[in-house]
């Protein structure tokens, strides 16, 4: 049965406030989830507030200020700062994407920042991934073809690599799967969209021979038809990839195969 | 490191009320009316093949102000789940999965949906008279 409220020690308490002095022009509130393992303590909301005309215009520019100089123990993932990477994937304004790309300007009122929903923290806004990579890993994620080498690359027309758009471009930072209530009470047996996405990526190569094995992977239950179609990941997706869509197409080519 | 049992992130209690998921659960929970709504329609025909007089409570129950909001939710739930699941068919096809193409016939099927149901009404009202 799905646990639909949160447990015991992850009840979220009233936090600190860091109100900035001096006259602002532009000013802006930030509600940040705050855990800290060495503390002992339920998570936190703590408010910041910001004068934008000093800060950059991203939510991960935001993050980056407060903790250069309102509170430098703030504990989040970045890399790339311009959606390549997949580390700031947090919860921002109630959806789930990335802090590098979403505009402060597009929230309205106080900007609250979770970590990726349904997830044990690490630390503030770090989830553990070790099960979502523990899922990437089971799937096999690489090129399968027991031919033999060829001596030169594995050449595809412009439509069998055309094949892979939309597909090839997911950066693995979570955000689909984190948004899928399915994923959030089935997660210990259910792929979840990421992974199945990147399941079908592999069986749409035309280099990869075992898609047979790939589609076997899914008879077990859970793992593909915990499904419902709830489309949360194609909505949220920051890279604006269809998972959705990759499972539809997936439980498809189940169909046709039995 | 004192570090006790991580705590797990807030997940329904945060996430924003998608047009894609609130569709989705009035599915489930408009399947669920419908299961139970079952139970009346045969209530009402197994009171008819009783005989005239438990025939006779079960039209009172229903015909009462109370027992029409249950029909009036029914039938809404009746058309809901019939629009949305023509859209889950269609997905199943695999038509219908883009994100602008999930935005519009999420509107369709409200919009059917009360239609319907108001259709469906002014015709049982407008047959008895």
């Amino acid at each position: 049965m799905a646990e639909f409220s949160l447990p015991r020690n992850s009840k979220i308490g009233k936090g600190k406030t860091y109100p900035i002095s001096g006259p602002i022009v532009r000013s802006k509130n930030f509600s940040v989830y705050r855990w800290d393992p060495d503390q002992g303590q339920n998570p936190t909301l703590d408010n910041y507030e910001l004068d934008l005309d000093t800060c950059g215009p991203m939510v991960l520019d935001a993050l980056i200020k407060i903790k250069n100089e309102l509170d430098p123990t703030l504990t989040f993932r970045r890399s790339c700062r311009e959606g390549v990477c997949g580390s700031c994937a947090m919860n921002i304004d109630g959806t789930n994407t990335l802090a590098c790309t979403k505009p402060i300007n597009t929230i309205t009122g106080t900007c609250k920042i979770y970590p990726l929903p349904h997830m044990r923290v690490v630390k503030d806004l770090v989830p553990d991934m070790k099960h979502f990579y523990a899922q990437y890993a089971s799937i096999k994620p690489w090129h399968q073809n027991a031919d033999c080498a060829p001596t030169t690359e594995r050449l595809q027309s412009i439509q069998e690599r055309s094949a892979l758009d939309g597909l090839y471009e997911c950066i693995l930072c979570a955000c689909c799967s984190t948004s899928c209530p399915s994923y959030w009470w089935n997660s210990d047996r259910y792929l979840g969209p990421a992974i199945l996405l990147q399941i079908y990526r592999w069986i749409s190569d035309s280099r990869d021979k075992s898609t047979d094995e790939r589609l076997g992977r899914l008879e077990e239950p859970s793992s593909l038809y915990r499904c419902h179609t709830i489309m949360n990941c194609t909505k949220t997706c920051p890279k604006g990839l269809n998972p959705g869509k990759a499972i539809a197409h997936l439980k498809k080519r189940m169909v046709a195969r039995e | 490191m004192s570090q006790k049992e991580r705590p797990l992130s807030p997940h329904l209690q945060i996430y924003r009320p998608q047009i894609t998921s609130i569709l989705s659960i009035l599915h489930r929970l408009t399947g669920m009316v419908l299961g139970v709504g079952t139970l009346v329609l045969a209530w009402w025909l197994i009171a008819a093949a009783i005989g005239p007089e438990a025939y006779g409570n079960v039209q009172w129950f229903l015909s009462s102000w109370f027992g029409r909001c249950i029909l009036l939710g029914f039938t809404f739930c009746f058309f809901y789940h019939l629009c949305n699941g023509i859209r889950h068919l269609g997905w199943d096809m695999g038509w219908g999965l883009e994100l602008a193409t999930l935005h519009i016939t999420a509107w369709i099927v409200i919009t059917a949906a009360i239609v319907l149901t108001l259709l469906s009404w002014i015709a049982g009202y407008a047959l008895k008279l």
